[in-house]
Parts: structure tokens; C-alpha cells; sequence
């Protein structure tokens, strides 16, 4: 019996320790705290019960006592607090040659886009040892990503990205749960992460499992034709919206003065509400579109303009097979 | 002194006048907590079937008991009756409502017409809500995210919802009722350090109702409004924002949870220092304590936020304050605990409960240092660590008080005494109940099993069955005082004024009391919990 009933679960990613040994601490400290409330009660309970101890001895306070247990506390407190923050500070910070997925969350499923065009539903395939940079969105109410091995989470929501990341560090397969109550199949928005040996995880990549049709900011390239967007974000300094070369990750000064850096968020606000930051310089006559590109289109988009932040030919590439394509991940 | 034993029944405020309309019509304190008592000891019955329900789906890791809809139904129900319909009117407007006027040395409360409309929005509230549910249930959970709530779910969001919302403005008025008795009411002599703890702790309770509920009732509406008429608030796709929804909620729904533990907290102040016979060790720190929790429970909302995508600098600051909220529970703590430290400890079933509370509400305490830990946060949010630790303190914490307080005053409020035998065996049951269901979902948290699972990975299922396991347990527990209460109404030995020897003014007076509450008007001239000069016989009538 006691076989079924681990009390951690594993830990597969570079985060897992860190996370479990504050959670150690907090035990520790716990257990003392509780240990010590519980004896006292005890102790006092017993040994100062009415038959041995008729008569209550008053005692208002104590000032010393009560600065000590306001005091130790908050210094056990402060030490929890900084070593709990430094381990969300890693969380929220990506590394900047992380691998991304696109994700899209909807009732009850998740859609994986990886770089190079393949695709995944409910299973997430990753090598061992990369770090993965998951850019995330919903279709419609708010879901979350956990897999409990790698003791990450981050809610999916709609109308926005939000980011998570991990480095998976033991080749296995793993839950993904949607932790957001999201409906009816709710517990059924379940997946695995399937970590990788690397030459595995190649031979799945170019075995072109998800059915590819080129790498994300590839189709994302078509899409920037057809709508329309290379007429005005042209890639010299004559266009009517702003050259996007060399524009992601950077700082982009507004026209009240603002700057922002321009991440995921800001490219996607940029589509589909394009009056919300205006690029110095520039006159708010883009067009929404809202409602015209789906969630995936959007994100394809979204990988080729951040493509365009890198050398020149990449993006040009793009329209490459899968197979090329692989190389990059060494 | 008066006669020792009363054999003539004496006018009290449940003799004075009959029939149904002298309830229902009736301005006396007393009578309303009776009302409420009622009504809300009817809600605890139906939340705990849901509760039941739940536990028993969860015996399997298939979901084959129920649907996985009616599930979603089941918790969502649990959750909104315990909540708003049970936890947060528990303890003010039953023990509250009876004793603060008579511990003060009042007549009534400062507005008794407004404490008797309370009820009635309370039951307003209440219908409205249960209406919902019977005719086809609620699935949004109880804290209603949008845009799920406003868009996607194909249920009564809109009549729970004004549920809720007309049950809010009960809650307000009961507030503004105590802010106000508790100022204005005092017997001559009784300033505010002499004031009992209990008088204390309903009073910061009170500045959360008032301050609070409107945030919540003012969310509901929007909720209910976006939801009929599309109004753009919380919706992306018409330019509102879902996670607006979610700081307006907590902004009411953290505080919430101080609203409910805080009056419990002053209950277990009275027993403590009742049945160790001495004064409430560090009276001032224990009662700033609860201001401060007051206050500061309205700056930590955003722990419950961390992987919704605030900023990291915004969850950095509300991580800080949420370790900050946690000292002042913890100096009641050690204070509860020095307060036995040389007493005269006597085992009657409150102190029994009282002994659970403490203990249940450390470990409830000390996992919420787990949750505001960010790093610690991010894992087992929305799992059932969470669920673990807010039982603890909601119902290690918050129900262990009520049933303390009712066991402590039910002699006060029915003149008789219920049977000690039993009710401690009750008090045990509910203890190893308790921590027989709740202590396995912290493992099964922290191993990954999230919330609001209908089926769940077999890997979780040998904690889930020792959970349910407990629950029944527990459930017996429950039922134990609910027979016995009932019996000893018939029964039950007289209890006369002050069958625990306590101090404070609501022993001064007969049990049950007259409608009036005292004959002449107290005069108070000694400080709270003055056990030392209260007389070791018992007595039973004193001035």
C-alpha cells in the first residue's frame, strides 16, 4: 500500500530541488512551531489542571515576552520571504535562448506550436537538458499550465500572453494538469510532458509526427503578406507603420512618452489594438484585427516578427523543411 | 442575593410572549440569534451534504459516482452556502447577536429593527441562491472568474450571484449594528480596555463587513450585468479585463476570511481564560491583534494571484504583507497558550474545542506561510494544499469556535445544560474527523492533485479514500451535538445564571435572560476576565 503513496512528486526539472528544499525549510519550521503550541498545551494542561492546581495565579503580561514572539517570527518570516521570491524571480525570468512553444489553451485542450512548425495536442514534447520558454494564451476562459515535476504553473488567459519556463532535467513522461477551473471536463484538460532523450527527441522532430508546414515564423511570413502588414511596416525607414526588423526585445519610444519593451504582449496588443501604444513618429491609422486572425495565426505572427529581431536570413529561410531546421537545436 | 435554585419559571426572553408572529415581528437580539441559528444551522446541514457528496465521488479515481457537471455543481454549492451563507454569518450574527449586547450591558443591540431586517435580507439572500440551485445549479465555483462566469457557463450564475448580493447588505447592516453597540452601548464603567476580547474581535470583524461586502456585492452585479448585457467589463474581447475581476473579488474574499475567523478568535479569548481561570495573558496585544488583522487582511488580496501574471515586483509586495498578516495570529497564539500557563485548567467541551482550535488553527497559520511564499506558491496553487490549509482555518478554525461558542453559551441561551459526556466525545470526534480528512490533501497538494477534479490520476487515490475516510468521521461528529442540543432543550439539567463561575456581564443575568437583559443597568468597575476576585463557589445570582 504504503508503494501508492509517494509524498513528493518527481522532480524533472532544474527547479524542482530549489522548490522542495524551501519546502523542507517550511516544514521544519512548522513542525517546531506546531510541536511547541502542542507540548505547551499539554504540559500546561495537565500540570495546572483544577484538581492539582486549585488556585490561578494572575498574571497580566509580559512585554519582553510578547516583542520575542512578535519579533522572532518575523525574522524566521523575512528569511522565507526572500528565499521563496528569489526562487519566482528565476521563474519569471526566462533565459534569453530558451527554445519557445506557443501554447493554446482551450475547453478542454492544449494546442502545442513548436518553432519549426510541428504540432502537438495535449502532449508536450521537450529534450532534456533545453531550456523551454512556453508563450501561452487562451481561446476562451482562463486555464492553467502545471506539471507538477518541474513545480511550475502559470494561468493561460485570454486576450494575452503569459510565459513560464523550465529545464526539464530527467527524460520521462510527466502530467500537465489544468490547475484554472475552466467547466464541464475541467479534470479532463489533462497531458503529459514527454522529456527526451535529445537524438529522441530529433528523430520525433523530423519525424514529422504533428504534421509540419513550416516553421512557425515561416507561416507567420505568409500571413504578414496577406493581411496586408508589409504595405505599411516595410523594412526601411518609408513605411507608414514602423520597420519591425530588429524590434523585438527592444525598448520602443511612444508618442506620450512612454517607452515599453517590445515582448510578446506588446506585438500582440500592436495587431489587435493597435491604438493603444503609438510609436513616436507615427500616425494611428492601422487597422484592428480583432476577430480576423485566429489565436494560432496570431502567434505565428507574433514568431515572425520576433524572428525578424534576429539575423536577416532567418526569416527568409523560414519556408525551409523541417529537417534544417533541427540542427539549430544543438 | 437572590434564591439558589429557581423553581418558579421566571419571565425570560423566550417566555415573554408566543406564537409565531412574536418571532418573526420580534426586535430582541436574542430572538434574531435564535432566528439565525435556525436558518443558518439548516444551511451548515445542506453545504455538509454537498460536502459528503463531494468526498464520496472522490472514494474513486474515475469520475462514476456523479457527472463530472453535477460535480461541478456540487463544489460550487458547497462552497457558496459555506461561505456566505454559513461561515461569515456563523459566529457574529448567532453567538455575536446574543452575547455582545448582554456583555456590554445592554438592552438590545444600538438599531434592533435593523438587526431583525438582516435576518431578513439574510433569508432573502438565501432563497434567492437556493432558488438558483434547485432549478439547475451553479458551476462556476464559488469565486466566479470570469470570463468563465460571464461567458462560458451554461448556469443560474445571475440569481447566485443577486443571492449573494442581497445577503451582502444583511452582512453590512449586522457590522454597522456592532460598530455602533459596541461604541455607543457601554455600560457606565465598561471602556474599551475593559471590554471583553470577544466585543473586540467582532468589532474588527465589523469594519470588514462595512468596508468590505460593498466591494464584493458591487463585483457580483458586474458579474450578473456582463453577463446579461455584455458590458465589456471583464470580457477581452469587448476590451475588459478577467483579471479585474479577480483583484475586485479578493479584494472582499481575502478579508473574508479574517471576517470569519475573527470573531471565532474572540470566542476562544472568553473560553480560554474562563477555564484556566485567569485573565488573558497580554489583554492589549491580543486585542490590537485584531485590528490589525483587519487591516492588514485588506492589503493581501494578490496572494492569490501569483501565476495569474501580475507583476513580479506586485507579487513581491504582496507576498511581504501576507507574511506580515500572519504575526498577529501567531502573537494570539502564544498568548492563548501563556494565558494556561499557572491557571486552573478545567476539561469542560468548550475548552476541549478551544484546545482543537488552537491546534488546528496553528497548522492552518502555518501552511499559509507556505502560500505566501512565492516560490512555494506557484506549485501548489489550486491544488488541494490549498484546500487543506484554508479547512484548517475555516473549519479547524472558524467552525471549532462556533461549536466552543455554542457549547459555551447555550446555557446562556436556553438556560439549560447539554450533556457534558456526550459533547466531549463529540469534540474528539470532530478533532480526529477532522484531521483524518484535511491533513492527507496537503500531501496529495503538494504531490500535484489539483482542485476541482472530478476524476483524478490513480497515483492520488489512497489519500483520497483516507480523506473520505475522515469525513465520515467528521460528519458523525457533527450530527452528535445537533441530537443532544435538541434533547437537552427537553432534558437538559437547569443551568441557573453562570454555571461556568465566568466572568463578564452576560453571567450577570438569568439564564435564559429577560427580554430586557438586566434589571438595573450594570455598573462596571473591575477589568475584563477578573477571575481573581470572581468567587470560587459558584454563584448564582450576582449584581
Amino acid at each position: 500500500m504504503w508503494k501508492n503513496l509517494p509524498l513528493f512528486p518527481e522532480r524533472a526539472s532544474a527547479l524542482a530541488w530549489q522548490v522542495d528544499g524551501l519546502y523542507f525549510l517550511l516544514i521544519a519550521v512548522s513542525a517546531f512551531f506546531t510541536l511547541l503550541i502542542f507540548a505547551a498545551i499539554f504540559y500546561f494542561a495537565v500540570k495546572y489542571r483544577r484538581s492539582v492546581h486549585p488556585h490561578a495565579v494572575q498574571i497580566e503580561g509580559s512585554l519582553p515576552l510578547e516583542l520575542a514572539w512578535t519579533l522572532i517570527p518575523l525574522g524566521i518570516c523575512m528569511i522565507l520571504f526572500a528565499w521563496g521570491s528569489l526562487i519566482y524571480f528565476q521563474e519569471a525570468r526566462p533565459p534569453k535562448d530558451a527554445m519557445e512553444v506557443y501554447v493554446v489553451a482551450k475547453q478542454w485542450m492544449w494546442k502545442f506550436e513548436y518553432e519549426d512548425g510541428q504540432r502537438d495536442l495535449n502532449q508536450l514534447h521537450v529534450p532534456v537538458g533545453r531550456d523551454v520558454k512556453m508563450i501561452m494564451s487562451s481561446q476562451d476562459a482562463i486555464h492553467s499550465f502545471f506539471v507538477p515535476a518541474f513545480r511550475i504553473k502559470a494561468d493561460v488567459l485570454p486576450g494575452r500572453f503569459t510565459t513560464t519556463w523550465f529545464r526539464p532535467t530527467k527524460v520521462g513522461t510527466y502530467h500537465l494538469f489544468c490547475s484554472q477551473y475552466c467547466g464541464t471536463n475541467h479534470s479532463a484538460m489533462i497531458g503529459q510532458v514527454i522529456v527526451m532523450d535529445p537524438t529522441d527527441y530529433q528523430a520525433w522532430m523530423s519525424g514529422g509526427a504533428g504534421g509540419s508546414t513550416g516553421t512557425l515564423a515561416a507561416n507567420g511570413q505568409q500571413l504578414f503578406q496577406q493581411l496586408g502588414c508589409a504595405t505599411c511596416h516595410r523594412s526601411d525607414t518609408q513605411g507608414r507603420g514602423p520597420n519591425l526588423v530588429g524590434l523585438s526585445g527592444k525598448p520602443v519610444l511612444l508618442d506620450d512618452g512612454r517607452t515599453v519593451i517590445a515582448d510578446e504582449n506588446y506585438i500582440r496588443e500592436s495587431i489587435l489594438n493597435p491604438g493603444a501604444k503609438i510609436v513616436s513618429g507615427f500616425k494611428p491609422i492601422m487597422p484592428t484585427f480583432q476577430g480576423q486572425v485566429s489565436e494560432e495565426n496570431l502567434m505565428a505572427l507574433v514568431a515572425y516578427v520576433k524572428s525578424l529581431a534576429q539575423t536577416q536570413p532567418k526569416g527568409e529561410a523560414g519556408d525551409g523543411s523541417s529537417a534544417p531546421n533541427t540542427s539549430k537545436l544543438q | 442575593m437572590a434564591t439558589a435554585v429557581q423553581t418558579v419559571e421566571r419571565e425570560n426572553y423566550l417566555n415573554s410572549n408566543y406564537g409565531i408572529k412574536s418571532w418573526l415581528l420580534t426586535t430582541d437580539h436574542k430572538r434574531i440569534a435564535v432566528l439565525y441559528l435556525i436558518s443558518i444551522t439548516a444551511m451548515f446541514w445542506l453545504g455538509g451534504f454537498f460536502a459528503m457528496m463531494i468526498r464520496l465521488e472522490l472514494l474513486t479515481p474515475a469520475g462514476d459516482l456523479v457527472s463530472s457537471d453535477t460535480y461541478n455543481k456540487l463544489f460550487t454549492m458547497h462552497g457558496i452556502i459555506m461561505v456566505f451563507f454559513f461561515l461569515i454569518p456563523a459566529v457574529p450574527a448567532v453567538i455575536g447577536n446574543f452575547v455582545v449586547p448582554l456583555m456590554v450591558g445592554a438592552k438590545d443591540m444600538a438599531f434592533p429593527r435593523v438587526n431583525l431586517l438582516s435576518w431578513y435580507l439574510y433569508m432573502a439572500g438565501a432563497i434567492t441562491a437556493l432558488t438558483a440551485m434547485v432549478t439547475g445549479g451553479v458551476d462556476t465555483g464559488w469565486t466566479f472568474y470570469t470570463p468563465f462566469s460571464t461567458t462560458y457557463s451554461n448556469t443560474h450564475v445571475i440569481g447566485a450571484a443577486i443571492g449573494i448580493f442581497i445577503a451582502g447588505f444583511s452582512s453590512i447592516l449586522t457590522g454597522l449594528n456592532f460598530i455602533v453597540t459596541i461604541h455607543r452601548m457601554r455600560a457606565p464603567g465598561l471602556t474599551w480596555r475593559r471590554l471583553p476580547l470577544f466585543c473586540w474581535s467582532n468589532y474588527a470583524a465589523a469594519i470588514i463587513m462595512v468596508l468590505g461586502t460593498p466591494v464584493i456585492a458591487i463585483t457580483l452585479l458586474l458579474v450578473a450585468l456582463e453577463r446579461a448585457f455584455h458590458i465589456g467589463i471583464f470580457d477581452p474581447r469587448l476590451g475588459g479585463d478577467p483579471i479585474l475581476f479577480q483583484h475586485l473579488f479578493w479584494f472582499y474574499s481575502h478579508p473574508a476570511v479574517y471576517l470569519m475567523i475573527l470573531p471565532g478568535m474572540g470566542v476562544i479569548s472568553e473560553i480560554v481564560a474562563c477555564f484556566s481561570r485567569k485573565r488573558v495573558f497580554g489583554y492589549e496585544f491580543v486585542a490590537l491583534a485584531s485590528i490589525a488583522i483587519a487591516v492588514f487582511g485588506f492589503l493581501v488580496w494578490a496572494h492569490h494571484m501569483f501565476v495569474a501574471g501580475i507583476s513580479v515586483y506586485a507579487a513581491l509586495v504582496f507576498s511581504l504583507l501576507s507574511y506580515l498578516v500572519a504575526i498577529p495570529s501567531a502573537v494570539k497564539v502564544f498568548n492563548w497558550t501563556a494565558t494556561m500557563y499557572k491557571g486552573s485548567i478545567s476539561y469542560n467541551t468548550p475548552m476541549l474545542y478551544a484546545f482543537g482550535f488552537i491546534g488546528l488553527f496553528t497548522v492552518g497559520g502555518l501552511t499559509g506561510i507556505f502560500l505566501a511564499s512565492l516560490g512555494i506558491d506557484v506549485h501548489v496553487h489550486d491544488t488541494y494544499f490549498v484546500i487543506a490549509h484554508f479547512h484548517y482555518v475555516m473549519v479547524g478554525g472558524g467552525v471549532m469556535a462556533y461549536m466552543a461558542g455554542l457549547h459555551f453559551w447555550w446555557p446562556k441561551m436556553t438556560g439549560k445544560m447539554y450533556p457534558e459526556a456526550w459533547a466531549k466525545l463529540s469534540a474528539l470526534l470532530v478533532f480526529v474527523g477532522f484531521n483524518t480528512t484535511f491533513f492527507p490533501q496537503f500531501i496529495l497538494g503538494y504531490m500535484g492533485s489539483p482542485r476541482r477534479y472530478h476524476a483524478y490520476p490513480p497515483e492520488f487515490q489512497v489519500l483520497n479514500v483516507l480523506s473520505t475516510a475522515g469525513a465520515s468521521i467528521l460528519a458523525v461528529g457533527y450530527v452528535l451535538p445537533m441530537i443532544y442540543f435538541v434533547w437537552s432543550l427537553r432534558y437538559g439539567k437547569d443551568a441557573g445564571p453562570n454555571p461556568w463561575n465566568a466572568t463578564g456581564l452576560e453571567w450577570m443575568t438569568s439564564s435564559p435572560p429577560p427580554t430586557h437583559n438586566f434589571d438595573e443597568t450594570p455598573v462596571v468597575t473591575w477589568e475584563a476576565y477578573d477571575y481573581e476576585h470572581q468567587p470560587q463557589e459558584e454563584i448564582t445570582v450576582g449584581h
